[in-house]
């Protein structure tokens, strides 16, 4: 009874700040106001399945699997030397991993643009130098380039959270097995991180799949994803119904994504998820 | 016994300041049952360790054969070791745990299926294959370890406190059952412990190590009848350690009295330590002992009495299957033979 009694705060937390948003998400994409009459209709959702809004979802899709496939090549790496150096050193690393997410977002975002613009720092000394200015920005790579600057992380943390709390002595075992370093990795280090590998992978491919704030400043607006167009449609548009629409389809979509990611009792446990 | 398989030969070992090992030399016999006693910190598992290949050494050579042990390639050691949290790899089955050493060294699926039945079988651990290693038991756990270890037919066996982590009750079976294996299977046993008791229990040959160096090489028997000086002494089974003064071979004095004993050419007047096991003072009547004393306390410890008798100034243990009463006046006496005469410890 106690303990439940204690829950309460935060049943009713969930229920006015959670359930009762996406409830009305849901109901905003399933109705449509006509001669101030309110119908039930899916017409939002026929309207979604159209080569443009598909190719937008794609793409989104796309370039968030890019930018996740490329933290993971970065962060795992950088991960595994942060659990295996001396303390002192380690504390330093890992805090500069975290100190640009005590930053605003679109400050961070904002600082990228003044260095890769085309009259920005970087093109400024590479004219300097007697180079000619490259266009930096307003491409997909500088999208995806954003996601990773901002969404690494999320990757490397969780990794690195799995990895320290391998105990050393099972590293010792397999070598003692006589397995060499690529073995000991493989066959013992690899799969006993892999929660962290999943809660890594899911929590930078969320926020980089729903992203519009990435897109729309370091491309320019010429990649429309499809958290600009969700965004669109509630800012600039006004039509809810299909943006709410658009939401719930990127929902089911991660929902099915995450249903195929391998289920291990241990993944709870690890990473931050 | 057989021939000499590893051996240290003046071994030296430092851990930034701390002097790990100092100086250790000893051999290890083929197929014997060899236990590194000492309390924490004492060198015990550094030694094993170097064994395994786990840690280098800065002084001194070890040979395992007649080869210089840090040049043979691990996979073709030949040593396998059993950790002392097991060690286990938790992403494995029972049945790919104790395959991982055989899948390393790409033997056939049909001689892995064969190996693995047969350890399964030592350890009675059959029908367990498919089982996640977290579900099992300490002591089952135990087991997976030590098959997954001899699986691959080491020459030696390494086990790091492997009982630490167990029961009382289930520790007495598993010591009895590794030296079942270890008999069986005819091969070296290496065991680092801090419990005395087990290591007389179990083992052919015992060194006893302090503060990186080796105090006392030899039998179980050995260790406790002829420890060579008062930390050995006290360090397996109990003991009364008090100082006395060797006075000429055979005859030493403590505790305010001359005693005949069986020690010589400790010279004359000489500061010793003298040491007597409980269980070799016999309490008499008061005027028949060479001690007289004072019953302080009196101990049920199962098989025994434990007897405290206060005696000039000094405290005596003894045990005894009869109990005299809390207060009574009673004799010691101790047999020359019983009397163990050290060197005093620098």
């Amino acid at each position: 009874m106690y303990k439940r009694f204690l829950s309460y705060p935060h049943i009713v937390w969930m229920g006015i700040f959670i359930i009762a948003p996406m409830l009305l998400v849901l109901f905003y994409s399933l109705t449509i106001m006509e001669n101030e009459h309110l119908y039930f209709t899916i017409e939002h959702f026929v309207r979604f399945v159209d080569p443009i809004y598909l190719g937008v979802l794609l793409r989104s899709i796309w370039l968030a699997l890019i930018a996740t496939f490329i933290c993971l090549m970065l962060g795992y790496p950088l991960a595994y030397i942060l659990a295996n150096s001396a303390f002192a050193k380690k504390h330093s690393l890992l805090f500069l991993i975290v100190v640009p997410m005590w930053m605003n977002f679109l400050l961070r975002t904002y600082a990228w643009m003044t260095i890769l613009e085309n009259t920005g720092i970087l093109n400024s000394i590479l004219e300097s130098l007697g180079f000619s200015r490259i266009q930096f920005m307003y491409n997909q790579g500088a999208v995806v380039f954003g996601m990773v600057y901002n969404f690494i992380p999320f990757m490397i943390l969780p990794i690195h959270s799995v990895l320290v709390k391998i105990d050393p002595s099972l590293i010792e075992a397999a070598k003692d097995l006589g397995a060499g370093s690529k073995r000991i990795f493989g066959k013992v280090i690899l799969p006993l991180s892999l929660p962290g590998i999943i809660s890594g992978i899911t929590m930078v491919f969320m926020p980089a799949v729903t992203t519009f704030v990435i897109s729309r400043l370091l491309g320019g607006g010429q990649f429309t994803l499809i958290g600009n167009l969700i965004e669109k449609q509630f800012v600039y548009v006004g039509d809810w119904n299909f943006g709410s629409s658009m939401s719930i389809i990127l929902m089911i979509l991660i929902l099915i994504s995450m249903r195929f990611m391998p289920k291990d009792e241990a993944a709870r446990g690890g990473g931050l998820l | 016994m057989g021939k000499g398989l590893i051996e240290f030969i003046n071994v030296y070992k430092q851990f930034g300041e701390t002097i790990a090992l100092d100086n250790v030399s000893f051999k290890v016999e083929e197929n014997e049952f060899l236990t590194l006693l000492g309390p924490s910190g004492c060198g015990k598992t550094t030694t094993l360790r170097i064994i395994g290949g786990f840690e280098d050494i800065q002084k001194g050579s070890v040979l395992f054969g007649s080869q210089d042990l840090s040049k043979i390639l691990p996979h073709k050691r030949q040593i396998n070791t059993v950790f002392q949290k097991y060690a286990l790899f938790p992403h494995l089955n029972v049945y790919e745990n104790i395959a991982f050493g055989l899948r390393v060294r790409k033997q056939p699926e049909k001689a892995i299926t064969e190996k693995v039945g047969n350890m399964l079988k030592l350890i009675n651990l059959e029908g367990y294959e498919k089982r996640n290693v977290n579900s099992l038991s300490g002591g089952q756990q135990q087991r997976v370890a030590i098959a997954r270890a001899l699986v691959n037919e080491p020459k030696v066996l390494l086990l790091d406190e492997p009982l630490g982590a167990l029961d009382l009750k289930l520790r007495k079976g598993m010591q009895i059952e590794l030296k079942n294996i270890q008999k069986k299977l005819g091969i070296t046993f290496i065991y680092v412990t801090h419990d005395q008791e087990e290591a007389l229990t179990m083992s052919d040959k015992i060194i006893v190590m302090k503060d990186g160096i080796i105090q006392q090489i030899g039998t179980p028997e050995d260790i406790y009848n002829e420890p060579v000086n008062s930390f050995v002494a006290d360090f397996i089974g109990e003991s009364n350690i008090i100082d006395g003064l060797m006075i000429r071979d055979k005859l030493v004095s403590f505790a305010g009295q001359d005693f005949e004993c069986v020690d010589i050419n400790f010279g004359e007047n000489t500061p010793v330590d003298v040491v007597i096991r409980p269980e070799d003072l016999v309490i008499v009547p008061d005027h028949e002992g060479h001690l007289k004393g004072r019953v302080v306390s009196v101990t049920f410890k199962g098989v025994h009495f434990e007897i405290f008798v206060e005696s000039h100034g000094y405290t005596w243990m003894i045990h005894s299957t009869k109990a005299p009463a809390v207060g009574d006046l009673v004799g010691l006496t101790v047999d020359p033979f019983d009397i163990q005469i050290m060197h005093k410890a620098e």
